[in-house]
């Protein structure tokens, strides 16, 4: 066996072994939410029949994959292909295994990405979710790969694609291997779009950088979340550089769909009827 | 004589330094009858981004780079090579113009990064990279890129996905400016230094990832100290690079450019269903 696979076995035993000792230790499960628009205080047991979405103001709380999941895809239909990729912190960027690990730990998940098929109001279509709990849903490689697998999948079973952004770019402790992810993904969309392949993107909050300027901006559809933060570079960036104070709602969902880079911002409520329709509409179009 | 001694910051200021050679002076050196192509077709001319056609040993080219000044007013009114949505979309045009005559498209990239202002988040940064890279993967022409300065963020990729990516030895590809990256994971924009070393940014460290093909080395003291030696050995490269894809059809070029992308972390990525318990 080669020194490198040697290294890399240990190094995924290490992670598992962290993933094990921190399973469900690492979540503290809130019981209370408190609105950040309108401070109004929720139970979680019914924000999560109201969707996660504040009833007295309509903010979108950011959810997990695995409840935006739960949410969309109809009822024990969704088969998961995630699940068994870890990155192997390829830049070995001090600190960056034992974060993995602890994130691993709290969310159950490998990385920032579930993928999987599943159907929506009856429509088989695969399944592309970014989790926002992990490391802030940012891409390294086991993102890009997970995402252009499922991509594939798609394209070998000729199934349309779902991906639901949430992320905060690409990840800085992969350095240049997270550069190359948006190359790998945003080829993977190419190719599924030149073979006809229907791309839905969805845009959550917050979609940024390396995620926004590489897949999630190219679906052949994008719907939006209200209120999302949806843009390129971050705001506190560009206030630095321009020195100015940047207008009420700039980058959110509104201001992208006014601007023309959004086809439609859609409640959460809405959501899988909408997105239910558009697969239909895309699979019957025989008179 | 090697320059490997140095630290990948002083890397960094040497790829930033004024007197190493632009985009245009690599255009001037290495193709004839340069001919400049303006505009996005949609609006607005972005001089950020330059672009044109021109003759390499006797065989039409495209060429498109990121264009930083050398003066204070040039840098201005390049935007120190900080290109605008429009810049993209002029590249991408002139790149999907290249694929329709069947022009190879050599790239130069010098970029702090994609212009992080509030007229090109109104005018879709985002999408106009991403559509960039999107079908810069699929040209059916051979593509070849060429980093001489610093290529930071996807400002730089949305011009770099090449069959061939090929950096000088001192220049510098990385996520993000280490200014920017610093302030993210250090909280401290004055620890560029640090960041420098940890992101791994330098030829040398890419080349052994596998993430570029290929180093054209440097004088010590960089290119700076030899043009005319930089442009001599950018030639004979570009020549050999183009003569290797001569052989490729067009559906194999667009399919060779896939896959290096496809594949480039393969060795980097811990599979639990490969390495299980045994
Ligand atoms: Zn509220």
């Amino acid at each position: 066996m080669s020194k490198l696979f040697d290294d890399r076995r240990k190094q995924l035993f290490t992670l598992k072994k962290m993933r094990e000792n921190l399973n469900g230790k690492g979540d503290v499960p809130e019981t209370t939410y408190t609105c950040p628009i309108c401070n109004k205080e929720h139970e979680k047991s019914k924000l999560s029949l109201n969707l996660y979405v504040c009833e007295a103001c309509g903010h979108h709380f950011p959810i997990s994959a695995r409840t935006r999941i739960n949410q969309l895809v109809d009822r024990k239909t969704f088969r998961e292909h995630t699940g068994k990729l870890n990155s192997s912190d390829p830049i070995s960027f001090p600190g960056y295994l034992n974060k993995l690990g602890e994130n691993q730990g709290k969310t159950g998940n490998t990385d920032a990405i579930v993928t999987g098929v599943g159907n929506i109001e009856g429509n088989k279509v695969e399944i592309i979710v970014l989790d926002p709990t992990f490391m802030m849903g940012s891409m390294g490689s086991v993102v890009g790969e997970e995402f252009t697998r499922a991509v594939e999948h798609a394209m070998k079973h000729k199934l349309p694609v779902l991906c639901i952004s949430a992320s905060g770019g690409a990840r800085m402790q992969e350095g240049m291997f997270s550069l190359m992810q948006m190359a790998k993904t945003s080829a993977a969309v190419e190719k599924f779009s030149q073979m006809g392949g229907f791309y839905l993107s969805l845009l959550t909050h917050p979609t940024m950088g390396g995620v926004s300027a590489s897949f999630a901006m190219l679906g052949d559809i994008i719907l939006a979340e209200p209120g999302a933060l949806i843009g390129f570079a971050g705001p506190r960036v560009i206030e630095q550089t321009i020195h100015q104070k940047l207008p009420k709602g700039f980058q959110r969902a509104e201001f992208q769909e006014e601007h023309g880079f959004v086809d439609s911002v859609v409640t959460r409520k809405s959501l899988k009827k909408t997105i239910g329709m558009l697969l239909l509409m895309h699979t019957n179009t025989k008179g | 004589m090697m320059s490997k001694k140095l630290t990948a910051y002083q890397k960094v200021m040497l790829a930033r330094d004024t007197k190493r050679p632009k985009t245009e002076d690599f255009i001037q050196a290495l193709f004839d009858d340069f001919i400049e192509l303006k505009g996005d077709r949609l609006g607005k001319e972005d001089s950020g981004i330059l672009g044109g056609i021109g003759w390499f040993h006797g065989r039409a080219v495209t060429v498109i780079g990121h264009r930083k000044g050398r003066t204070m007013e040039e840098n201005v009114k390049y935007n120190f090579g900080m290109p605008e949505p429009e810049g993209y979309r002029k590249a991408l045009r002139l790149m999907e113009q290249a694929e329709k005559f069947g022009r190879p498209v050599i790239t130069f990239i010098d970029t702090p990064g994609a212009y992080p202002g509030l007229e090109a988040e109104e005018h879709g940064q985002s999408i106009a990279i991403a559509t960039s890279i999107a079908r810069m993967s699929s040209l059916r022409v051979p593509v070849i890129a060429i980093i001489t300065g610093e290529g930071n963020s996807g400002g730089a990729l949305a011009i770099a996905v090449a069959n061939s990516v090929i950096m000088y030895e001192n220049a510098v590809y990385s996520i993000l400016s280490p200014e920017g990256f610093a302030s993210i994971l250090y909280k401290d924009a004055s620890q560029s230094a640090n960041a420098c070393e940890a992101m791994k940014m330098t030829a040398k460290d890419l080349y052994d990832f596998g993430i570029i093909d290929k180093i054209i080395k440097e004088p010590a003291g960089g290119m700076q100290e030899d043009w005319a030696g930089a442009f001599k050995d950018l030639d004979k490269v570009l020549t050999k690079e183009l003569r290797k894809y001569d052989s490729l059809s067009d559906i194999a070029l667009a399919e060779h450019r896939y896959q290096k992308f496809r594949r480039i972390d393969e060795n980097y990525l811990l599979d639990e269903r490969k390495m299980g318990d045994r």
